[in-house]
């Protein structure tokens, strides 16, 4: 089906590989971190983090300068005062809220975050999220944790999302809906709107939505449709209120997307004739723009470290679309049955692991002595340093890189670390 | 609780690990849960060093929490002993660690490394950043140290050269390998050794060497006080007051260290090559003439911060109109600082306090760190970095130091260019309308997004709002909180003529303009300001 896809053992696949599993120390950012992109998703949403000057501390670090433009997040900062007694912690909460409120008069929605100190003080966000709501009548208040000791990095989407399923309209009407599930860049999500719409599917929503107001309805003729392969319990309550999971691999690279869009036609009842000829030419186009890519990958030798579980289909499109071989492909965690499809389409023989001990696996990293090694900042520079070619893995989140026009874009992110390398050493 | 958008310190635990980052063979095995790793980015990132932070996290999980939590940090503490052999090693919580309790100090004393192992208490809720690094190092002596020296009679006697050791520089310290370098070369050029500089550099080994010094020299107090304390107390070593930024305090400086090395002062002095400073004879100069009484706010850590005003004031000809700092540690020295140039200090780890109060005192110049560089980029005002926190463009590839007499021409230029463009940027302002300086050319070390800012079309109800809107930033960020219960001002409204005409002004002094005349409408009761009233305001402050 295409051409530019290099076989590699298809028939196996890595569905029954035995993975990995590793506990030791882990060099990942915790769930906070997805406020930094949430926050830009849902603009009129607010996320006050309820947690240590350590919280504060990681979000300004991994916000980098975007800190600067007053964000819509901040820190509730406990001190020892909190610690002495809950009922006070309580009080505390509502006078920031109120003030934080007075402030932004525009928040329609505020995310009480909770964080690893405010989970084992155990101080009841849920609680605090009804009675804040109560209060503040114009202004949603909801919670989840972001908590490292609960959530890694990408997961923190999982829990935001989460908390937005029982708030979500019964969908009335018995005609089916597709809702696709995973915070998109508005230019990736504006694409598959348009590619959809050309196969005649128009009742497509997305969770979130831009607006706080705007968020979808659900019910037991939605389409689920995930986006990104992080949002184990989002999907899990979107199924408890009924909307049935379309299977499908993740959309990125050109077979990821295309896959992808076959899935939520077919579950819409478009004809597959109809769903190829709709995508075709953003495809040939994207196709195209591979070409350049693969002659820089095809051939290399890639080394996942565990860190958003966007690892498996990354390692998928860059296997298969652009020729790379895997050597070890980490993830923070393995969703058997939301990545059933990408596990059988990564070749026999990869190495997976879930979970780290970071000094083992820097072990196994040097030992493979891979081509290029996608890791986190904390590791990116004294790699670099000891001769590897390094790729850092959380401009993966933040950059768009799903769908047809974004795949030589998530390509270019790979070849780019060694063209430079080549630039450099010449 | 404290709400909280920007910190200007860290917790304690970071500052822990820029002492350890800072040192060699010493290992840090940090109890603390899956995600507090982030802080090896501000290493291998702002840093860009080129190894990992020696630390070693527990990342322990939801699931672990229980009896298990302490069987996994005597698990990590092993495994990093055995796996990077260090010489010491300190161990410690983070703020989660330190709420589930378990001890470790006494669990890994419970280990019986072969090395010593020092536990470390940060309280999290409590303390920061630079008291983290300070009470670490101070912790590090103290347990390292012997407690016995050798008479300094007797070296210098013996015809050794006097000794100290530098004390203070850590990993991630704003400027500190440069100003290491700079010092180092004016202890040579008085003829005093260095015998351990720490913690920069310094191995546990190195620091069981302290002793073997005459004299400690303290280049930054928030981390190397403390530790210098216990030296002059336990073995007698007298330490350096003087912090050599500006050209005086390096002459100052100069003259302390041949104090307490026995040298002559004016002979030390002598011995000192001060060809190289240019500063004095630049801000002499008939060009720096412009600088003189130049409106400056100065904010940052205490010893920086007090060391800029000085150099402002004394070197440069500015006016301090405000002082301030995060540290509190260091409120004491400040406020008597802030006394000298008749400004209310500024103690406050709040930025939007320090926001607010550079907007009242409304500045030519702002000195700070990387967040009144963001403040001063909102107010359109030209600003320098002279403290941390800061970003990776201030960990620079170039020798940038702060402190000697290099350390002073940095200074001179980094602090003059933004004024310097501040000029270049007026003037294309005003030629606007001429053919070669069409509006896109605007110039722009202050931002890209932001030309000459524009007069102001409303006063801006939203603190918070989005600093990209056009509306006028001084104005807006000059009320942020109403406080509770005040009584609105009511500020008279400006006729577009007037409007006009008080855009004609320069934009460095043109929020200036803007404030006295508003406050002179208000005095007179004139509803709408007009251009007579603009100009009566004008002279009426001129009196």
């Amino acid at each position: 089906m295409n051409a530019a896809v290099i076989p590699i053992q298809l028939e196996t696949g890595c569905t029954d590989t035995e993975v990995l599993r590793e506990r030791g120390q882990r060099e990942v950012f915790c769930g906070l971190t997805g406020i930094i992109w949430l926050h830009r998703k849902i603009q009129d949403a607010f996320f006050l983090v309820v947690g240590s000057r350590t919280c504060a501390h990681l979000i300004q670090s991994a916000a980098g300068v975007m800190i600067f433009a007053e964000p819509r997040f901040a820190t509730a900062i406990i001190d020892e005062r909190d610690l002495a007694g809950l009922a006070d912690a309580n009080e505390e909460l509502d006078k920031v809220v109120s003030r934080l409120l007075q402030r932004r008069p525009d928040i329609k929605l505020l995310f009480l975050v909770g964080s690893c100190p405010s989970e084992v003080i155990k101080l009841d966000l849920s609680r605090a999220a009804q009675r804040l709501s109560q209060q503040h009548g114009a202004v949603r208040v909801l919670n989840y944790s972001g908590s490292g000791i609960e959530t890694t990095f990408t997961q923190g989407e999982d829990a935001c999302l989460a908390a937005l399923v029982p708030q979500l309209a019964e969908a009335t009407d018995d005609t089916p809906s597709l809702l696709i599930v995973g915070a998109l860049a508005d230019v990736v999500e504006d694409q598959f709107r348009r590619l959809l719409g050309a196969m005649g599917i128009t009742r497509v929503d997305f969770l979130p939505a831009r607006r706080a107001g705007s968020m979808p309805a659900v019910g037991p003729h939605t389409r689920m449709l995930l986006a990104q392969p992080f949002l184990a319990e989002t999907a899990r309550l979107l199924e408890a209120r009924g909307a049935q999971r379309v299977a499908a691999p993740f959309p990125l690279g050109v077979e990821g997307s295309a896959a992808w869009l076959l899935a939520a036609a077919d579950a819409m009842g478009v004809p597959q004739a109809l769903a190829l000829q709709a995508m075709a030419p953003a495809r040939q186009r994207a196709e195209a723009a591979l070409a350049v890519h693969r002659r820089q990958l095809a051939g290399k030798r890639i080394f996942f470290f565990p860190d958003s579980q966007l690892e498996l289909p990354l390692a998928r499109f860059l296997a298969r679309e652009m020729g790379m071989q895997l050597t070890e492909v980490g993830t923070p965690y393995l969703h058997r049955q939301h990545l059933a499809q990408e596990l059988a389409w990564l070749p026999a023989g990869t190495v997976l692991s879930e979970g780290q001990d970071v000094e083992r696996q820097l072990d196994r990293c040097r030992a493979a002595d891979p081509d290029l090694i996608v890791c986190g900042l904390g590791l990116a520079n004294p790699l670099e340093a000891e001769g590897y070619t390094t790729k850092w893995s959380i401009e993966l989140v933040f950059s768009p890189i799903q769908g047809f026009e974004q795949a030589a874009d998530l390509a270019g992110l790979f070849s780019r670390p060694l063209h430079r390398r080549q630039l450099l050493a010449a | 609780m404290q709400l909280t958008l920007w910190t200007y310190e860290g917790p304690p635990h970071v500052g822990a690990m820029r002492v350890a980052t800072g040192m060699r063979d010493l290992h840090y095995v940090l109890h603390a849960p899956q995600g507090d790793t982030y802080a090896d980015l501000l290493f291998t990132m702002i840093e860009r060093k080129s190894t990992r932070p020696p630390v070693s996290y527990t990342s322990f999980q939801a699931r672990d929490l229980g009896s298990d939590t302490a069987q996994l940090f005597k698990d990590a503490v092993r495994n990093a002993f055995e796996r990077f052999q260090p010489q010491a090693m300190l161990v410690g919580a983070s703020c989660t660690a330190e709420l589930i309790q378990d001890d470790p100090g006494g669990l890994a004393q419970a280990l019986a490394l072969p090395i010593p192992v020092v536990a470390l208490e940060l309280p999290s809720y409590q303390k920061k950043e630079n008291w983290g690094a300070s009470e670490t190092f101070y912790q590090l002596v103290r347990n390292l140290v012997p407690k016995t020296r050798v008479a300094r009679e007797e070296r210098v006697a013996g015809g050794a050269a006097p000794r100290c050791n530098i004390l203070g520089p850590t990993a991630l310290g704003f400027r500190h390998r440069d100003d290491l370098k700079e010092i180092r070369g004016l202890l040579a050029q008085i003829g005093v050794e260095v015998n351990v500089v720490a913690p920069l550099g310094a191995s546990p080994h190195d620091l069981t060497r302290l002793g073997e010094a005459d004299f400690n020299v303290v280049l930054y107090p928030e981390t190397g006080q403390l530790a210098a304390g216990w030296l002059q107390r336990t073995l007698g070593q007298p330490h350096t007051r003087t912090v050599p930024i500006g050209v005086q305090a390096t002459r100052a400086f100069i003259a302390e260290v041949a104090g307490l090395a026995g040298i002559d002062p004016q002979e030390a002095a002598a011995r000192v090559d001060a060809t190289a400073s240019h500063s004095p004879w630049y801000a002499g100069s008939v060009d720096a003439n412009y600088l003189t009484g130049k409106r400056v706010f100065v904010f940052g850590d205490a010893t920086h911060a007090i060391a800029a005003a000085r150099v402002a004031s004394q070197e440069l000809g500015l006016q301090v109109v405000g002082l301030g700092t995060y540290s509190r540690e260091f409120a004491r020295d400040l406020r008597e600082a802030a006394a000298l140039y008749g400004v209310e200090p500024l103690i406050c780890d709040d930025y939007l306090d320090v926001e607010a109060a550079i907007a009242t005192a409304a500045p030519e110049l702002v000195l700070g760190t990387q967040m009144e560089r963001h403040i001063a980029k909102r107010l359109g005002l030209p600003c320098a970095v002279i403290s941390a926190p800061v970003h990776v463009q201030d960990f620079p590839a170039r020798y940038a130091p702060q402190m000697g007499f290099e350390g002073a021409n940095v200074i001179f230029d980094t602090w003059v260019q933004p004024l310097m463009m501040g000029l270049e940027e007026h003037l294309l302002g005003m030629f606007k309308g001429d053919f070669e300086f069409h509006e896109d050319a605007a110039p722009s070390h202050l931002t890209r997004n932001n030309p000459a800012p524009a007069p102001a079309a409303s006063a801006d109800p939203v603190p918070f709002a989005d600093p990209v809107a056009n509306t006028a930033p001084v104005a807006s960020a000059a009320a942020p909180m109403p406080a509770p219960g005040a009584e609105p001002i009511v500020v008279a409204r400006w006729a577009p003529d007037a409007e006009r005409e008080l855009g004609k002004i320069p934009f460095f002094v043109r929020g200036k303009a803007r404030r006295n005349t508003e406050r002179y409408a208000l005095d007179q009761g004139v509803a709408t300001i007009t251009i007579e009233t603009l100009y009566d305001a004008k002279a009426h402050f001129s009196r």
